[in-house]
Formats: C-alpha cells, sequence, structure tokens
C-alpha cells in the first residue's frame, strides 16, 4: 500500500506535528499507518469503491471506504456533531455502520432496521450524529459480506474531558483477517462442506497417536462420543486460508510504530476481523489495559489477551529498552499470524515467537461435564464468577499428555497473565443498577453440518424480534448451545457484562460467548429503535445468527 | 379519541412507515440460495470383459430448508456407448439436523445396442443423510411406470487417513418386489456393490483416486444374468477423480 496521507488535505497527524512546534507538547500524536482524517467543520467525504490492495508483495481485490484497507482513521471529538457523507461507487447496495456509537437508528447503519435502507449504487447517503461518547470505536459495512473484503476502520473519539491515561504515542491497531477467495464462494463453500477450511480434522494417523498416548479404547470411545453426536473437536474456527492483517499489512510488511525507549505507548487494538478470535501478546512487554470497547476500565496488567470479532481494548506499555518488540495476534485455530512491530527506528523487527499449538475442543466445550465437573453449570449469572477463570478451566481441561485441550486454553505460559473477563471492572459507577424487569434467555444455537446459524433455533427472517419497552431493566441470558464461540453485539446500547463486579460492570458492545456455557448481561432499554442483534462472526450473521431487538419508545 | 391521541397515532404511524416500507436486510436472510454440483465418482473400471466409464454426480440448488436435486449415475462402453443410466430429480425438504427428506421422478434412458431395453420412469421416494459415526447414508424407494417396485440402499465413509490422504468405502443394496425378468431383475435382493477408493485431495474439489469396484448379482437377479450368459460377478479396478465444481 502506498496510499499515505495528504490526500484529503492537511491530516491530523501532519496538523498535530505543527501544533507540537507551536509548543503544544501535551497533545498526542496519533499515527495510524494510514492518513485518518481531520476536519474542522466535521464533515467528511467517503466513497466506497472496489479496487485491488497489496499484502505481503500480493494482490488481491478488495472493497474499500475511502480507498484504503483499512479505512482511514476517524478522529473525532466528544460533543462535537459529525456529518459523513458516504458514495457507494460499488455495483452493489452498500452500507456503513458506526459500531459502538450511540446514535440514532437511522443513522446507525444496518439496512433493513429503523428504517435505514442500503446505499445504491451511485448514491450519496448522509450521516449526520453527535457524539455522545469518547474511546476507541470502529465502523463496517453492514452489507452481504462486504466487511470481509475490507470495508472496516478505526474510529477514535477523544474525550470532552481528560484523557484516562496519558501517553506520548497513540496508535490503532486495526487486526483482521484477509482472503483471496470471493467472500461469496466463501460462503457457498460452507454451504456445501461445512469442513471445508477446517485444514486439522482428526486423521487416521492422530487416531493411532492417541491410541498410542491414551490406550486404544480410550481413544476409540472418545472417536465415538464425537462421532455420536456428529461433531468435530477440531472445528475452532470456520474459514481458514486467511492472511492476517494489522492496519491492512501483512505478516511481511510488518506495520511498525515508533517510540522513544521509556516513553508510554498507548495501542487502540480493534478486532476488525470477519471471522478469527484472536490471542494478542507483546513478548517482554506487558499491556496494562484500561479501556474495553471503547469504556475505561480500571488498569490490569496482562501478558496477552483473547478478543472476539468486533471488541476492542486499549492498552498501555512501556517499551524501557532500545529494541524492536513484536506485536502478535494469533487467531485461535493457530493457522496463522498477525504481526506488527513497535520499535525505536524504522524497519527494525523484533524476534517472531513459535506459532502456539491449536487446543482440541472437548466434551466440556459441548457443556458435558468431563471428570465429574460439569462446566456448562458453571455460568456466570449473577456474582456467579467461577466459570469465567479461563486459566483455571484451562488446566482442568489439559491432560497430562501437554497438548492444550479446551476452547479457552491459550496456551498461556505458567506465570503469565491472560486476561479474563471478570478482571474488567468499570472504571464509573454504573448509573442504573435497578435488578432486571426481565430476563430474556438467548439461545445460540447451529447446525454445523449444514452451516445453519440461529437465535434461540431461529434464523433472521424467520425469527421472533425480541420487543421491550423503553426503560426496561433486562438481563439477557446468552445459553451457547453450539461448540464455538460466538462474539454477540447488540447495536444502539451498552450491555453491562454480569462479571461479579456489582455496581462496577464493564460496559460492553460485544461479548464473547464461549462454546457450551452461559453468560448474562444487563442493559437498560434506553434508546428506541429496532436494533440489529447478532453474532459478529460473519459468516454466522449472514447465515441467519441474527435477530431484532426492538426498543418501543415510551415517549410517542 | 382526542385531538391529541390522533395526532400521537399519525405520528406513531410515520414513524413506521419507514420501517414497514424498507425491503429485507441485506446483511443476512434465512431465506438465501445456494448451489453444490459434486463429482463423486468419474472414473474408469477396468477389468477381465470391456472396461467402462462410470458416473456418480449429485448436485442441489436451493434454501437451507427446500432444494431441487439432481442425481445421476451411469455407464458407458469404453467407445463411449451408453450402457445403462439413470437421473432423478427431486424434491427434498429438511427434516432435522442431519437428514433430508426426497422425493420425484427417476428416469432411465434407453440404452444404445441391440438388446436395450425401453426407457423407463420412476416415482422416487427417499431419504438422505448423515448418520451417526459420519456415516453418509442413503434410502430410496422406486415404482415404476409399470408399477414395479423396488429400493436402494447406500453408505459411505470418508476415513481420512492424513490429512489429503481418504479411503473411502462404500456399499450399496439393490432389491426389488418382484421379477421383472425382461430386465433382468428377479424378486428379492438383485445385487450387492461394495467399493473401496484411495483418493488423494489435491485441494479440497480436486481429488484423484484408484480403488476396486466389486459388484455381485444375487438370487433370482444373478440366475437370469448367467442364463443370459452373464457374469453374475464383476470386480474392477478403479482409477479417477471427484470434482466439486
Amino acid at each position: 500500500m502506498t496510499r499515505f496521507t495528504t490526500a484529503a488535505g492537511l491530516s491530523r497527524r501532519s496538523a498535530l506535528k505543527l501544533g507540537g512546534i507551536a509548543g503544544m507538547a501535551s497533545l498526542v500524536t496519533i499515527h495510524t499507518g494510514r492518513r485518518s482524517f481531520a476536519s474542522a467543520a466535521g464533515i467528511y467525504e467517503l466513497a466506497i469503491t472496489a479496487d485491488r490492495i497489496i499484502i505481503d508483495g500480493v494482490s488481491s481485490k478488495a472493497i474499500m471506504m475511502g480507498g484504503t484497507v483499512p479505512a482511514p482513521t476517524m478522529r473525532w471529538r466528544e460533543g462535537e456533531e459529525v456529518v459523513v457523507h458516504a458514495t457507494n461507487r460499488l455495483d452493489e447496495p452498500t452500507s456503513i455502520h458506526w459500531h459502538g456509537l450511540l446514535i440514532a437508528g437511522v443513522m446507525d447503519g444496518a439496512p433493513g432496521f429503523n428504517g435505514y435502507v442500503a446505499i445504491q449504487p451511485g448514491e450519496t447517503y448522509t450521516y449526520r450524529f453527535r457524539l455522545r461518547q469518547s474511546g476507541t470505536y470502529w465502523y463496517h459495512s453492514h452489507s452481504a459480506l462486504q466487511e470481509q473484503a475490507g470495508m472496516y476502520g478505526a474510529i477514535v473519539i477523544d474525550p470532552a474531558g481528560p484523557e484516562p491515561v496519558r501517553a506520548d504515542r497513540d496508535y490503532v491497531v486495526v487486526l483482521s483477517d484477509h482472503t483471496a477467495e470471493d467472500p461469496m464462494r466463501v460462503m457457498s463453500n460452507l454451504k456445501g462442506d461445512a469442513g471445508y477450511y477446517n485444514q486439522a480434522q482428526r486423521t487416521l494417523m492422530d487416531f493411532v497417536r492417541d491410541a498410542r498416548d491414551s490406550g486404544f479404547n480410550a481413544a476409540l470411545s472418545d472417536r465415538l462420543d464425537w462421532g455420536a453426536m456428529r461433531m468435530d473437536p477440531t472445528d475452532l474456527a470456520d474459514v481458514s486460508g486467511y492472511r492476517f492483517l494489522v492496519n491492512g499489512r501483512g505478516p511481511e510488511d510488518n506495520w511498525t510504530g515508533l517510540f522513544t525507549p521509556g516513553e508510554r505507548v498507548r495501542l487502540r487494538i480493534i478486532n476488525a476481523s470477519a471471522m478469527s478470535i484472536f490471542d494478542v501478546r507483546i513478548p517482554g512487554l506487558p499491556m496494562t489495559v484500561f479501556a474495553a470497547d471503547g469504556q475505561t476500565v480500571q488498569p490490569v496488567r496482562v501478558d496477552e489477551f483473547r478478543f472476539g470479532v468486533g471488541e476492542t481494548y486499549d492498552v498501555v506499555v512501556l517499551p524501557r529498552e532500545d529494541r524492536a518488540y513484536t506485536i502478535l495476534a494469533e487467531p485461535i485455530d493457530r493457522t496463522g499470524h498477525a504481526r506488527a512491530t513497535l520499535a525505536p527506528r524504522p524497519g527494525m523487527s523484533g524476534p517472531l515467537p513459535e506459532p502456539r499449538p491449536r487446543t482440541l475442543l472437548t466434551m466440556a466445550d459441548m457443556g458435558m461435564g468431563m471428570d465429574g465437573m460439569d462446566h456448562s453449570r458453571m455460568a456466570m449469572t449473577g456474582d456467579g464468577m467461577a466459570g469465567m477463570d479461563h486459566a483455571t478451566m484451562a488446566m482442568a481441561d489439559t491432560t497430562d499428555l501437554g497438548r492444550p485441550l479446551g476452547w479457552a486454553d491459550a496456551s498461556t505460559p505458567p506465570g503469565d497473565k491472560a486476561l479474563d473477563y471478570a478482571d474488567l471492572v468499570s472504571a464509573t459507577v454504573n448509573g442504573d443498577d435497578r435488578a432486571p424487569d426481565h430476563v430474556i434467555e438467548v439461545q445460540l444455537t447451529g447446525i454445523m453440518d449444514r452451516y445453519m446459524w440461529s437465535l434461540n433455533g431461529r434464523p433472521f427472517g424467520k425469527d421472533q424480534p425480541i420487543r421491550v419497552r423503553q426503560g426496561d431493566r433486562i438481563r439477557i441470558t446468552y445459553v451457547n448451545t453450539t461448540m464455538m464461540a460466538h462474539p454477540m453485539h447488540l447495536h444502539g446500547m451498552f450491555v453491562a457484562l454480569e462479571n461479579g463486579q456489582g455496581r462496577r460492570m464493564p460496559r460492553k458492545h460485544v461479548v464473547l460467548v464461549p462454546p457450551g456455557r452461559t453468560m448474562s448481561v444487563v442493559l437498560t432499554a434506553s434508546e428506541p429503535g429496532e436494533w440489529p442483534f447478532h453474532c459478529h462472526l460473519l459468516y454466522h450473521m449472514a447465515a441467519g445468527m441474527m435477530t431484532r431487538f426492538i426498543v418501543d419508545d415510551q415517549t410517542t | 379519541m382526542t385531538v391529541h391521541a390522533r395526532r400521537q397515532g399519525l405520528i406513531t404511524a410515520m414513524t413506521l412507515l419507514p420501517i414497514l416500507a424498507a425491503p429485507p436486510a441485506e446483511a443476512a436472510e434465512a431465506g438465501q440460495i445456494f448451489t453444490f454440483l459434486q463429482a463423486e465418482q468419474l472414473e474408469r473400471r477396468s477389468r477381465d470383459g470391456a472396461d467402462s466409464l462410470n458416473w456418480d454426480i449429485q448436485g442441489w440448488i436451493g434454501t437451507d430448508d427446500h432444494r431441487a436435486w439432481l442425481k445421476s449415475e451411469g455407464e458407458t462402453t469404453d467407445r463411449g456407448r451408453l450402457a445403462e443410466a439413470e437421473i432423478q430429480l427431486l424434491y427434498s425438504r429438511r427434516l432435522d439436523a442431519f437428514y433430508d427428506l426426497q422425493a420425484g421422478l427417476r428416469y432411465d434412458p434407453e440404452p444404445a445396442g441391440d438388446d436395450g431395453a425401453p426407457a423407463r420412469s420412476f416415482a422416487v421416494l427417499g431419504i438422505q443423510g448423515l448418520a451417526p459415526q459420519w456415516f453418509e447414508v442413503g434410502a430410496s424407494a422406486f415404482v415404476s411406470h409399470d408399477g414395479e417396485v423396488s429400493a436402494r440402499l447406500n453408505a459411505g465413509y470418508d476415513l481420512s487417513v492424513t490429512r489429503r490422504l481418504v479411503l473411502q468405502p462404500t456399499a450399496e443394496l439393490n432389491v426389488a418386489l418382484q421379477d421383472v425378468p425382461e430386465r433382468g431383475v428377479g424378486s428379492g435382493v438383485n445385487d450387492l456393490e461394495l467399493a473401496l477408493r484411495l483418493r488423494y485431495d489435491l485441494t479440497r474439489k480436486i481429488g484423484p483416486y484408484i480403488g476396486v469396484n466389486w459388484r455381485r448379482m444375487m438370487g433370482q437377479t444373478a440366475r437370469l444374468a448367467r442364463e443370459d450368459g452373464e457374469d453374475d460377478d464383476d470386480l474392477a479396478v478403479v482409477t479417477g477423480i471427484r470434482l466439486w465444481f
């Protein structure tokens, strides 16, 4: 990619540099590896085009906003009104959804919801909204499978008040998965053979090894258990063949963020992939997480975190040594990695750690008890927090064979700290702490063999919308009946994750529900409208894992 | 109704209007139509007698719940003369997570050559799906336009030896309720076909294979074949390719 700044006039980066020269040393420079939009008038022109991109020297097709993948970072300020003219230069309808933003339904950008109609070819749609929040968010297409093709970008909203943390550098780190295949072809392949992209299905050779390690009878009985359900314990991710990107750069391109040793570096890490759940770490550099999904949390120091599609984490790191550090994001099916570098000078690269092993799902991931422990009942309802401790789960599932077993086992080295949902403590006290008026159970359902995905057994189009009244306090209990983790996303409102933190439950727009598990969130239905409520794995949503969350307006 | 309430109703209607008028969401739809077409077998069968070219092709178009299926299998001589063939066109309805109910028509065209029996058509009712332990299974009943009833059971299994090397045993059993002497069919079990193919998947969509195919006629059918001077036992070495289009 060679399209850098200045096409849209003075970039924020240049502007801020000039500001720095003028003595405004307190300003933080934001680097994205891309131009970022900044406009005094708060008016933006964004064309959606089909073009080609080059990743690691290989050219492939893409659909992009503003001429780049990822799209230009939107740099906004809390309280300001933003106007975006989005022009569709494709030959198919498109849309832009502002992920995590609290805005009117018709501006939310999901076709078929809230009266919003997709932008037709050649047409321009004007988004206009006032920013009621600050933090790190993102924007992406909500039409067809365009998000997979490159329609995603970061949103950075500076707070009206002081920043929650001080940082000398501020980088956006957009993680994504890029396929050279036509996304429609990917979907079609999955419908023809749901295991089409699974390169790790168990073989006779695996059986021989397992029989040697744990005995013939045990190995056979394990195969028969899975076979009886017609389930596959290697089913971690549905799509492979991806190249994993950081800010649109492949592992070879090696996106690099510069620092001076001793500086505080803020990373706004966004999982903008279509299907990939990542384990993220910077070997040798602990991260202090201070925001999740744009919302400030009490700082928690971790060595790594796993995050679902659509989630964001803001972290601060303090690189003290004069050397390159590798930012590594491995998808949970370990079919590759996204890689970037923090370095004191351009052109450096840090060590690339050995790939971690791929875990094997267990009966516990099916919600079935293993070794007499019923993990599925270790649910996160109310203050029941036991179920959220992934580290404990992993240990319970790991056999003496030394292979990772169970969805939650990220192969975190002993002594290292992996972020746990239970660690997320809101920096502010929740405004509404009423007990829920209603409890809505949402079963995450699917028929893997046919690549059918649904909520409560009903695919979108045959779904029963969820209907609540404005102002109601709602608990949503997710019951994951499938073998896959689902990042559940509600548009229009934040949900508070019931992770045992009482009045300081973290506010999130995406909650990753592990396979076979139950989790719950609470929310105040404050925003009237007809909101999309779906799994953020793109092909799951496209297959029907979506419904309407209708908040009836009580003022009309 | 007060004026105020009426105005509220009007506002509500105006708010709802664009929602009602909006087209269905494009991001996701349950009724999306997909297609699938696979040649499970495209192969040469080499044997003591004359070699043959055989095919077994299946495909569908439709949604998750409703599909139109096309199935065809058959054999030509290695000179390209049609020896036997059938085409099925079926409507398929999803029963549950694993099985489809299928109904439709089967047509067997007239084979080439002097002794070719005339073309026949059948009504078909069947079930197809995935049995526990990953067995692909199917059962079909056929009623010919002459009222003759027959049935077919088949099963197959893909055993991955390595990621790319797949051993595929298959079995097929044909039965008839009555004799149809002019077609060389006796009542009872007609024949059993067992095969073993070893496939190397170059990609998920292209897999050349080798194997053996053994067909044994049984009971009355075997007797009729012997009376005709035919072999009631057919063993062939197969080389072919599996293609997903």
